[in-house]
């Protein structure tokens, strides 16, 4: 690590001391209550006091989050082969994946949960929904947009349509197809909260942070449900800097977004 | 014309050759050509008058209007086998390494894996890239990028190479030294070669013959037969033939640009 990148972590260490100095002094010279307001030592108490519950519901609304993502990636990329592939098609169906992004998840969410119950598994169907568009559309054009002389020269090989499919237009889409994933992995955690607003208790007695906020706002428990929009928070934090690794993983070597170029 | 050399092999022959596109353009219209095996041909002239196209339809990848054309006697789609197609840019797949994008065509065949690295591995040292094997394209030059398009065409063994302004975007330093190679490559392995330039003293120098073609509609114009002693190296620019052809070829040239 450079002298450099230290003293940029220091900074933003002190920064950040400073807005929670700031936050509690508001607290404290105002003499807010704590349902008002709490101080970042009230939440941190509130965090350590219902520190099992907390995580439990992180966990579960990691679970849904998770299971809705991955799944929104394999229908994603599947629905993006056939709309490469006929365009026809594309043209057809295309409407309705923007349809897909525009419709307000606030008004799906308790119509799935009608249909599908109130469970992990309505939750789960929210954040592939909410999820799913983002993929379709990246991937598609990541697809589509191979240049000509690359299809020429496969054509010249005699190469399979599935070949020009595997060899060519996956790996080139691979870039819009993380950019997808990474626009849709914030969104999935939004997806996933927002659902169990509606779902309430996804397993008995217990829900999701989505749940948890609700309960914790219905007994004023404000410093409660600070802590739980911090890890609301982390969590959406956490999932786009996964997604980010193994961006850069896939494409470090090759793509000019992952590393400044190298000329000879 | 056919120049009517003793065991000349027609390999390409062009007749009557038209193509229109849809929106009924005449891209080349009537053109007969026959190029005979072991001939480089360089086609010349403005934009617009169907060069490019030419090699389009010899290599099968667009249908001609009108007309025919042969490839050692086949169809365009059957010879594909026998040609090989390089393009103005590398077109190298950035997420494969050198070596990765030389071998792509025997991979696409399915050829034996151990056959492929080897003949891959002789086709870089070839084009004096082995020391770059491993790198993705991004981290070679302009140069280098043409030099392993060039490997990747030559690996599948052609008989018949079609090259698209392939030095184009290089500088002069550059492609002077490539043209050479590619004369070095040429006499050893002794393809049937159409070559598409807007370069005169490129034409002239790598040629056996050039054919001028004039626009709206493509035709043929002229032809000259180049005779420059072989093998020809970088002193050949310097001779007064060299001069004198480039002279010629630039005249002829320029009346086709002013109709």
């Amino acid at each position: 690590m450079t002298k450099r990148s230290l003293l940029t972590i220091f900074n933003s260490v002190i920064v950040f001391a400073c807005l929670l100095g700031i936050w509690q002094a508001v607290v404290s010279l105002n003499r807010l209550p704590p349902y008002i307001l709490p101080g970042p030592f009230a939440v941190l108490r509130a965090m350590h006091g219902r520190l099992p519950s907390l995580l439990n519901s992180l966990f579960i609304t990691t679970e849904e989050a998770a299971g809705g993502l991955a799944a929104s990636i394999v229908v994603g990329v599947a629905v993006a082969m056939v709309f490469a592939q006929w365009r026809w098609l594309r043209q057809v169906l295309y409407p309705y994946t923007i349809l897909l992004q525009t419709v307000p998840i606030v008004a799906i969410a308790p119509l799935v949960i009608n249909w599908a119950g109130a469970g992990i598994l309505s939750v789960t169907i929210v954040t592939f929904i909410i999820s799913l568009a983002p993929i379709i559309a990246n991937t598609t054009q990541g697809l589509v947009s191979v240049d000509e002389n690359l299809v020429h020269l496969f054509l010249m090989y005699k190469a399979t349509p599935l070949q020009i499919l595997y060899r060519l237009r996956l790996p080139n889409a691979l870039p819009n197809l993380f950019t997808g994933i990474r626009i849709s992995a914030g969104i999935s955690v939004i997806g996933g909260i927002t659902g169990e607003l509606f779902a309430g208790s996804t397993r008995v007695g217990e829900g999701g942070l989505g749940y948890a906020i609700i309960y914790a706002s219905n007994q004023m428990e404000t410093g409660y449900l600070f802590a739980l929009v911090f890890a609301a928070t982390v969590l959406g934090f956490s999932f786009f800097f996964i997604v980010m690794f193994f961006e850069w993983l896939a494409l470090h070597n090759w793509h000019e977004s992952s590393r400044p170029q190298t000329a000879e | 014309m056919v120049t009517d050399n003793k065991g000349a092999i027609p390999e390409i022959e062009l007749e009557g050759v038209t193509k229109r596109y849809r929106n009924a353009e005449v891209a080349v219209e009537g053109i007969s050509l026959t190029v005979n095996r072991g001939e480089f041909v360089t086609f010349l002239g403005p934009s617009g008058c169907g060069k490019s196209t030419l090699l389009k339809l010899v290599s099968g990848l667009s249908p001609v209007s009108d007309g025919t054309v042969r490839v050692n006697g086949m169809t365009p789609e059957n010879a594909r086998e026998l040609v090989s197609f390089i393009f103005q840019d590398a077109t190298l797949l950035p997420w494969r390494t050198v070596e990765r994008n030389v071998g792509l065509g025997m991979e696409l065949e399915h050829a034996a894996r151990l056959e492929r690295k080897e003949r891959v591995a002789r086709m870089l040292d070839l084009v004096s890239l082995s020391h770059v094997a491993k790198r993705y394209p991004r981290q070679l030059s302009g140069g280098m990028k043409m030099r392993a398009s060039i490997a990747r065409a030559l690996v599948s063994r052609p008989r018949i190479l079609l090259m698209d302004e392939p030095f184009a975007a290089l500088d002069e330093m550059t492609r002077d030294r490539l043209n050479e190679e590619l004369l070095r490559l040429f006499s050893e392995q002794k393809w049937t070669v159409l070559f598409v330039t807007h370069s005169v003293a490129e034409a002239v120098f790598l040629s056996t013959r050039v054919v001028i073609l004039a626009a709206h509609p493509g035709r043929v114009a002229h032809e000259i037969d180049v005779n420059l002693p072989w093998p020809r190296t970088a002193e050949t620019r310097e001779s007064k033939a060299f001069e004198e052809q480039v002279t010629q070829a630039s005249r002829l040239l320029r009346g086709v640009y002013h109709v």
